[in-house]
């Protein structure tokens, strides 16, 4: 496999401008001779299919949900960083950049990160130009407020809306080239497989979810802009539809999938209530600002608000644990998202958890924060962040503590691209959360919708012309071509399979036994002994999709189950992968923490010697086990250090 | 999550139809111990797998986020878009509104533009054709001005930030005896056309949304007022009077304007 960054030459700083200079083109009347096919609608797919379609490629782009502007980007509450330093608090392109890598664990590509951080002025620019109305001050200019993992002011937002308003600011671009006839937008279109041809992406295949239709579509580069794949975990924060069937069907095409074990677990979620219970919902990391997170001191405190013998605001201000301020001061409850949900987790493990009836749960108190600025600020800040938890739990947070417990969020592993986004096959493009780039081995907040709208805005029209420039003017390959029909019938093959089994469980039963193997085995903490356990149950699992799932309805009209069907059998076999990465990576780095490896007071231990590298990982056959390739990543402008946030 | 948590026993009188052209039709179904922590829509989720267990289609149901923001789910439950809660989505509605014992009626939106595609999904891409006629700001990728060259004083910014807050489940449609659109166009025509941004293209845009609402079959506004009634993001009538106003302003401005040449033909 070959795993050729394609790291442009010269200094970090000029490595961007460098690899631009050199970018192939192709000549306006030239672009719309060019087939692009789109995947997803989100902040990366619906900002490059907008812009590819404005410069004058010939672009179509599909979606799963029934308009473009439904992609999950939507719920991203709480900001998006941006070296703008209009605080004038010290903020810079390198501060970010480093904050960024920092707080990825130095899991992360140098070059990459350092560009993500170069164009995100570029991106409020344009965010602002498009008719985002982010928060602003009495003078008319733009607000700013901190989040997690960094000591400056650098998160512009929309109230708590920030990813709603950014995707409506690309879905309205998309929007105006879709009526100028330069997209073609097919929505409700799942693409099921991933075309070839001649070791190229020329096409892809889609089910259309209103006949039941499958059918191959061809062009001259594919890119799948598809998001994350946290619904491996059945609960998660993801919307229902999440799935990992795009970029899985890449993979087993050949396409490279680096780092499947970073997943992000969320501090600040709504614990998890019963069994009926079928997503989990953030409360927005920028909550941090206000409010401090806090569990009793003792187990018997704890077991007594269980019981309901004391309420929150009964216990006394000494008997409160702000574990995150008493154990990180400098950051204190703005800590990273990994440290954070490790740091809750402790305390759970430790019996002093809150939440009724599992006990999982810690406090999120405003109650300070209420004394010091009055109520109608904090409402103002968050307002639709508290109706909405009282909506969920029917408790008013203003009077008494928000539960939050850590969730499963965003997956920081993805197909591999090289610095120009392209993954191991040549001609196809990943974007956005889809691939593995920028983050490392953990997320900060308010950087995904950066990622995103960095790839989709600035960095694939600018690398997507010059894999096509190289292909020349011969067009994409004919659909007639034997490559599209073999695919297109293994994809029909497989349906017809899914339908023919009847049997006894339902999809969304096998997908909930999946998900309490992965958060158990394969969640906050890993063991070898778990993973390996995790492994041995997941085949089992898998054995029984195959034998007993039983898909009500019909291929050839709408059928829920079908698709849900269809996503849980690519989860199942995407699992492993995850768990033999997480049992390959003997050490504890950002969100992947291997409990053998930690230091004394818990922290997570990295091992630089082995593991600075990306892991990729090979397809080989369905009865074959995948092969591990390694891409080193060399620090040439950050010292590897550990990680330190006291 | 809260301590009086209860179980209820319910009937579920549900529309179900197969195709877009097929007839539908009420059905009845019975669930039982739904937790009042629940969600309406994992109320649903558990009548399907009941349904799958007795191998019968499920009910079909536009839904995603789950959160209350990607404006996917839409049913109209006891009558009322959203449910019988003010202020949220159908994904956002809990059981714990609802009554043991008690029968909830649900039907998809029912409007001419928005017709079934099965059970209680419905097309709502006519919502798609207004947006690509105008709703938008016509600027390149890459071409933005520094984003703070433009002050844009706060009140403005908030107000274009009501009307932007729109997610577009086409509640407001399925609630209007005419079936107008006029709030979810009114947002979208308000929130551009308030900003300095959007103010250069603010004539063509509302004519072209407006034309474009009206040939999806939309009715008219006459000052029902349920739109604003069941929007779960709590955009007002206001905005239909801006765009109103701006219709208006629009219209009587292509009348007076003079092009400065002589019209092809005129003698």
């Amino acid at each position: 496999m070959n795993l050729d960054a394609k790291i442009p030459a010269g200094p970090l700083a000029d490595k961007w401008s460098n690899c631009k200079a050199h970018l192939k083109l192709v000549n306006p009347a030239n672009r719309r001779k060019y087939h692009v096919i789109v995947v997803g609608s989100g902040l990366a797919g619906g900002a490059a299919a907008a812009s590819l379609g404005e410069m004058g490629f010939n672009v179509s782009c599909f979606c799963y949900q029934d308009s473009p502007r439904r992609a999950h980007s939507i719920a991203a509450q709480g900001g998006i960083n941006a070296a703008k330093n209009y605080q004038n608090d010290g903020d810079s392109v390198y501060r970010l950049f480093y904050d960024t890598i920092k707080g990825g664990d130095f899991r992360a590509r140098e070059a990459n990160v350092y560009r993500l951080a170069e164009v995100s002025g570029n991106i409020i620019d344009q965010a602002v130009a498009s008719g985002v109305p982010f928060a602003r001050e009495y003078g008319g200019l733009l607000d700013n407020r901190s989040f997690g993992g960094a000591q400056v002011s650098r998160t512009f937002y929309a109230r708590g809306q920030t990813g709603q308003q950014l995707l409506l600011g690309a879905y309205s671009a998309l929007s105006r080239q879709i009526g100028l006839g330069t997209v073609k937008m097919y929505s409700r279109h799942e693409m099921l497989d991933l075309v070839l041809v001649d070791g190229h992406a020329k096409g892809i295949v889609t089910r259309n979810m209103i006949d039941g239709e499958i059918k191959a579509w061809n062009a001259d580069c594919v890119v799948v802009c598809t998001g994350g794949y946290g619904n491996v975990f059945f609960l998660s924060t993801n919307a229902q539809g999440c799935n990992v069937t795009a970029a899985y069907r890449c993979y087993k095409r050949g396409a490279g999938f680096a780092n499947p074990c970073f997943t992000q677990i969320h501090p600040t979620c709504i614990p998890v209530h019963g069994d009926q219970q079928s997503k989990l919902t953030l409360m927005s990391e920028s909550l941090r600002n206000d409010g401090r997170v806090w569990a009793p001191k003792t187990r018997e405190l704890a077991q007594k608000i269980l019981k309901g013998e004391l309420k929150p605001g009964d216990i006394a201000e000494a008997d409160r644990d702000y574990y995150l301020e008493r154990k990180y001061p400098s950051f204190g409850n703005l800590a990273p998202r990994d440290i954070s949900s490790r740091a809750a987790k402790e305390a759970c493990d430790d019996k002093r958890g809150i939440a009724p009836g599992s006990g999982l749960g810690v406090y999120l108190d405003f109650r300070d924060a209420i004394n010091r600025l009055g109520e109608d600020k904090i409402r103002e800040r968050y307002g639709n962040l508290f109706d909405m938890y009282e909506c969920i739990t029917g408790e008013n947070p203003y009077k008494t503590p928000m539960m939050i417990f850590p969730a499963v969020h965003y997956t920081m592993g993805g197909l591999w691209v090289d610095y120009n986004l392209q993954s191991t096959i040549p001609g196809l493009f990943v974007g956005g959360e889809a691939n593995f780039s920028d983050h490392g081995a953990n997320r900060l907040g308010a950087s995904a919708l950066m990622q995103g709208l960095a790839d989709g805005y600035f960095v694939l029209p600018a690398t997507i012309p010059d894999y096509l420039a190289s292909c020349g003017l011969g067009g994409a390959p004919s659909i007639d071509r034997p490559e599209f029909k073999a695919v297109k019938d293994q994809v029909e093959e497989r349906t017809k399979k899914l339908l023919a089994i009847k049997g006894d469980l339902s999809p969304r039963s096998l997908h909930q036994e999946l998900g309490h193997i992965m958060w158990e085995k394969c969640g906050m903490a890993r063991t070898k002994e778990s993973l390996t356990e995790a492994i041995g149950e997941i085949k089992v699992l898998r054995e029984k999709f195959w034998k007993r799932v039983r898909v009500v309805g019909e291929g050839e009209s709408l059928n829920p189950e079908l698709e849900r069907a269809g996503r849980v059998a690519d989860f199942l076999e995407f699992a492993e992968i995850m768990c033999r990465d997480a049992l390959v990576r003997e050490e504890s780095c950002g969100g992947h923490f291997r409990s053998e490896h930690q230091t004394e007071d818990g922290e997570a231990m990295r091992d630089d010697a082995h593991f600075a590298h990306v892991a990729v990982w090979e397809y080989q056959g369905d009865d074959k086990e995948p092969i591990r390739h390694q891409e080193e990543l060399k620090y040439e402008e950050v010292k590897l250090a550990t990680r330190s946030y006291k | 999550m809260s301590s009086e948590e209860k179980t209820l026993n319910l009937t579920i009188r549900v529309w179900r139809q197969k195709t877009r052209l097929a007839r539908g039709e009420f059905k009845e179904y019975k669930v039982s111990n739904i937790s009042t922590g629940s969600s309406f829509l994992e109320m649903i989720d558990i009548l399907n797998e009941q349904l799958v267990a007795q191998n019968e289609e499920p009910i079909a149901f536009d839904h995603d986020c789950r959160e209350g923001i990607c404006g996917t789910c839409s049913m109209t439950i006891n009558g009322l878009p959203h449910g019988p809660l003010q202020g949220v989505t159908t994904c956002q509605l809990h059981m714990r509104h609802f009554k043991d014992g008690e029968t909830i009626t649900i039907e998809p939106w029912r409007a001419k533009p928005f017709p079934v595609i099965k059970d209680l999904v419905v097309d709502r891409t006519a919502f798609e054709r207004i947006t690509q006629a105008g709703g938008f700001i016509s600027i390149r990728t890459g071409s933005a001005i520094d984003a703070n060259i433009i002050p844009i004083p706060k009140p403005v910014a908030d107000r274009a930030m009501d009307a932007a807050e729109c997610i577009g489940c086409g509640a407001c449609v399925a609630a209007c005896p005419n079936a107008a659109a006029m709030l979810y166009v009114g947002a979208k025509v308000s929130h551009f056309n308030s900003l300095p941004q959007g103010k250069a293209e603010k004539d063509r845009r509302t004519v072209a949304m407006v034309e474009t609402m009206d040939s999806e079959g939309f009715g008219n506004c006459t000052n029902y007022g349920e739109c604003q009634a069941v929007c779960p993001k709590g955009i007002t009538l206001d905005f239909i009077a801006q765009l109103n106003r701006d219709y208006a302003t629009a219209k009587i401005k292509g009348f007076f304007k003079s092009t400065g040449k002589k019209k092809a033909g005129a003698k």
